[in-house]
C-alpha cells in the first residue's frame, strides 16, 4: 500500500544519509520531529582528513610542525631522549604563531575568517546551550538550510539563537548553500524573532555569509523585500537583540539578521558592505586586488570598533577560533551572558528607542554653508 | 563666489538649458532608436513619444513633474566625507569633487517639500548621475532628516529611488544606511504618517533591501530594473540565462512585491489621490 508519509520518510532518510554519511554516529537533525540530536562528529569541524590546514601566511607553522613530527617519530623509534627538543620546538611554534598572529594584514583576517574549520553557528549552539530544539521553516515557502535556528536553554534562561550555517564537507557545504540564504531563511529568522518577541525571549543571531544567494529563485521571491523587512522589524522588536559576526558578514545578507541592541564581531572576521574580491572585480575591474580591496574597504574588527559602527570585539584564542573551538565557544558565551546581562532590565521602549537611536546616528557627512538660504531669509 | 553657491547656480544653470532647449535638440531613444525633440520628450514627461520608454531623469525633473517652480528644497547643505580615505584606481575625494563638477549635485538625493492639489508632501529623489545613485552617508542622513521632518509637520513621505545599490567607497557606513533608514521609517508607521516608495529604473541592492521596500505602498514606473542582486551577478552566480522580463517592474507586480505600476504622466495625479484618501487616516492614535 502506498502511504505518501512513508514515501516521504524514505526519501528524507536517504537524503539524510546522503547528506551527513551516517558513518560519524548518526545524524544530526531529524526532520520528521524537527529536533536536532547535537552530535559533534557531525558538527565539529575537525581537522580535515586528520591533518591541520595551513593558510598561505600559515607556512612557516606548517614545516615547524612537520618537524615536530619527525622528531616525536625518533623518539618513539628509538632510545633517543627527545623531550628537550620537542619543548624548544613546541615553544618555537608557540612564538612563531604569536608572531603571525599578531600582524594580521586584513585580506589574512578574512582567509581566516573563512578557515575551512572555523566553528559554525550550530557548532557554537551545542556548546553555550544547555538545551535545544531547531524549529524549521518560514510558514510561507519552506525551509532554508543556510539559517539556522530555534528554542534554547542559555544559563537557564530561554533564548531564540540562530544564525547562518555553512557545511563542513562537500556535501553538506552545498546542503547549507555556503551560508547564502535564500528569502525563506530571513522570513524563517524573523518568524522565530516574533516567536521570541511574543513570549520575551532575547534574541541571539550569529552572522557568517558571504552574502544574500543571488539567484532567479532568490529575485522571484522577494531577497530584497525579506532583508527590508526584516530591518525594519528588528528595529523595533520589544526583546533584546545580541548579534555576534563569527566569521564573514558581507552586506545585506549579514545585516538581514544583524540588527541588534549590541554587535560584536570576533577577532578574526570581517563586516562590510561587499567581499574584497567583488570589490576588487568592480573597482579594479579585475579580480587581482583583493588584497587592497581588503584594505580599503577597512573592514576588520578593529577598523568596525574605531568607526563606533559595532560595539566590541570579542578576542580569539591565538591562532584563531578554529585553533581551540571549545575555548572560543566558552569566550563568546560568557560575552552574551554578560550582555544580555546588561539589556535585558532596560524596559521594551527604551530599549527600542536606543537602539533606533544608535542605527540614526551611524553616518559621517560634511555640510557646506547654505549661503543662498541665508540671503532668502534676510530678504 | 562661494563654491556651494557656485555649484548650486550650476543645478540652476542645467536645468535653464533644458527649459529653453530649441526644437532642433533631438533626443536618439534608447529603446525603439526613433528621434523626437527635446520638447517632445518633455511635453510627453520625459518619455519617448514613439514607444512610452521612460527616460532616466533626475530629482530637478521629477521635482518639476511634481510641483513645478512651488517647492523648497530642504537640507541641501549635507555633502559627502571620505572618512575612510577610501582609493581604488581614483581617491574616493578625487571622485567626488569629480561628481559634483560634472552633475553640479552634491550627492545622490535630493530632498524637497511641496503641495500637490493642496496637499504637502516631503520627496526624497535620487539622482542616478551621481556615482550611480549610491547610498552612502549622506543619503541615509537625508532620508533620516526628512522623517524627522515628516514626523514633525505630519507631512507624508515620498521617497524616489533610483541607485545602483550601496556606494563602495563608503564601505560598512554605506551598509549601515540600511539599518538606519529601515530603523527610522518604523516611526513614520509608529506616527501613523504614510510612507509611499515609487522605485524606478534601475532600483537595486541595498536601497531595494531597506527603504524602496518598506513603503507603506510600492510602486514603480513601467519597466525598471528592480531587484536585490543585479543580473550580471546572478548570471555569473547560477551559468545560465536570465529569463525574459526578469526583475522588471512587471515581474516584481506579477509576483506580489508592488502595490501598482504607474505611467510617469499619471504620477502627479495618483499622488494627489493617495494624499486626498491618506488624509482621513486616524492611525498613529
Ligand atoms: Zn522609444
Amino acid at each position: 500500500m502506498y502511504s505518501p508519509f512513508s514515501i516521504l520518510t524514505k526519501r528524507i532518510i536517504k537524503n539524510s544519509e546522503k547528506i551527513f554519511g551516517l558513518a560519524g554516529g548518526g545524524a544530526g537533525e531529524c526532520y520528521l520531529c524537527g529536533s536536532t540530536t547535537l552530535n559533534k562528529a557531525v558538527f565539529r569541524n575537525g581537522p580535515i582528513n586528520g591533518t591541520m590546514v595551513f593558510l598561505d601566511f600559515e607556512k612557516p607553522l606548517e614545516s615547524l610542525y612537520e618537524q615536530l613530527e619527525k622528531i616525536k617519530q625518533v623518539g618513539e623509534e628509538g632510545d633517543l631522549d627527545v623531550t628537550v627538543m620537542v619543548e624548544e620546538l613546541e615553544e618555537k611554534i608557540r612564538r612563531k604563531r604569536e608572531e603571525i598572529y599578531n600582524n594580521l594584514t586584513a585580506w589574512q583576517r578574512v582567509q581566516l575568517s573563512r578557515h575551512p574549520e572555523r566553528p559554525y553557528t550550530l557548532f557554537y549552539i551545542e556548546q553555550m546551550c544547555d538545551r535545544f530544539v531547531e524549529l524549521f521553516g518560514d510558514r510561507h515557502y519552506g525551509d532554508d538550510k543556510a539559517i539556522v535556528g530555534g528554542l534554547a536553554t542559555f544559563e537557564g534562561q530561554t533564548i531564540v539563537i540562530m544564525g547562518h550555517q555553512k557545511g563542513t564537507n562537500t556535501k553538506t557545504r552545498q546542503y547549507r548553500n555556503f551560508g547564502m540564504a535564500n528569502p525563506e531563511g530571513y522570513r524563517k529568522a524573523l518568524r522565530l524573532m516574533k516567536l521570541a518577541e511574543r513570549f520575551g525571549f532575547p534574541v541571539v543571531t550569529l552572522i557568517d555569509t558571504p552574502g544574500a544567494y543571488p539567484g532567479i529563485e532568490a529575485e522571484e521571491r522577494g531577497q530584497a523585500e525579506a532583508i527590508a523587512r526584516n530591518l525594519f522589524e528588528m528595529a523595533q522588536l520589544k526583546v533584546p537583540i545580541v548579534c555576534v559576526v563569527i566569521g564573514e558578514g558581507a552586506s545585506g545578507g549579514a545585516i538581514g539578521i544583524g540588527l541588534g541592541d549590541k554587535v560584536y564581531m570576533l577577532e578574526n572576521t570581517w563586516y562590510s558592505v561587499i567581499s574584497p574580491e567583488s570589490c576588487s572585480s568592480i573597482l579594479w575591474r579585475s579580480w587581482d586586488y583583493k588584497e587592497k580591496a581588503a584594505e580599503a574597504l577597512k573592514l576588520t574588527a578593529r577598523d568596525m570598533l574605531s568607526f563606533g559602527l559595532i560595539d566590541g570585539i570579542i578576542k580569539e584564542p591565538l591562532g584563531g577560533a578554529h585553533s581551540d573551538p571549545e575555548a572560543m565557544a566558552e569566550i563568546l558565551k560568557n560575552h552574551i551572558v554578560k550582555t544580555l546581562g546588561t539589556l535585558t532590565p532596560i524596559p521594551a521602549d527604551e530599549l527600542v528607542m536606543n537602539r533606533i537611536n544608535k542605527y540614526s546616528s551611524m553616518g559621517v557627512y560634511d555640510t557646506v554653508p547654505e549661503d543662498e538660504e541665508v540671503e532668502e531669509e534676510s530678504a | 563666489m562661494g563654491w556651494f553657491k557656485r555649484l548650486k547656480e550650476g543645478i540652476q544653470t542645467a536645468t535653464k538649458y533644458k527649459k529653453e532647449a530649441p526644437d532642433g535638440l533631438w533626443y536618439k531613444c534608447k529603446r525603439c532608436s526613433e528621434l523626437s525633440t527635446s520638447k517632445e520628450v518633455k511635453a510627453n514627461f520625459h518619455k519617448c513619444p514613439k514607444c512610452n520608454y521612460h527616460i532616466r531623469i533626475g530629482s530637478a525633473e521629477y521635482f518639476d513633474l511634481l510641483f513645478g517652480e512651488d517647492y523648497e528644497e530642504l537640507f541641501g547643505n549635507l555633502i559627502s566625507k571620505d572618512v575612510l580615505e577610501f582609493s581604488d584606481l581614483k581617491p574616493y575625494k578625487e571622485r567626488l569633487a569629480q561628481q559634483h563638477q560634472k552633475t553640479g549635485l552634491l550627492d545622490a538625493i535630493r530632498v524637497a517639500k511641496g503641495k500637490i492639489e493642496e496637499h504637502s508632501i516631503v520627496v526624497c529623489c535620487m539622482d542616478f548621475t551621481f556615482i550611480g545613485g549610491s547610498m552612502g552617508a549622506v543619503v541615509g542622513e537625508k532620508i533620516s532628516k526628512a522623517i524627522d521632518h515628516c514626523l514633525e509637520t505630519h507631512t507624508p513621505l515620498l521617497i524616489i529611488s533610483k541607485s545602483g545599490g550601496a556606494r563602495m567607497m563608503e564601505a560598512a557606513f554605506s551598509l549601515m544606511q540600511m539599518a538606519k533608514t529601515s530603523a527610522k521609517l518604523t516611526l513614520m508607521a509608529r506616527a501613523g504618517i504614510p510612507y509611499f516608495s515609487l522605485m524606478t529604473d534601475p532600483t537595486t541592492g541595498g536601497v531595494t533591501a531597506s527603504y524602496a521596500m518598506l513603503g507603506d505602498l510600492n510602486f514603480a514606473e513601467p519597466e525598471a530594473l528592480i531587484g536585490f542582486a543585479g543580473p550580471r551577478v546572478i548570471k555569473e552566480t547560477i551559468k545560465r540565462d536570465l529569463p525574459e522580463g526578469f526583475q522588471t517592474s512587471e515581474f516584481l507586480l506579477e509576483h506580489g512585491f508592488l502595490d501598482f505600476i504607474v505611467d510617469r504622466k499619471d504620477l502627479r495625479k495618483r499622488l494627489a489621490d493617495l494624499l486626498i484618501m491618506f488624509s482621513n487616516a486616524k492611525a498613529g492614535s
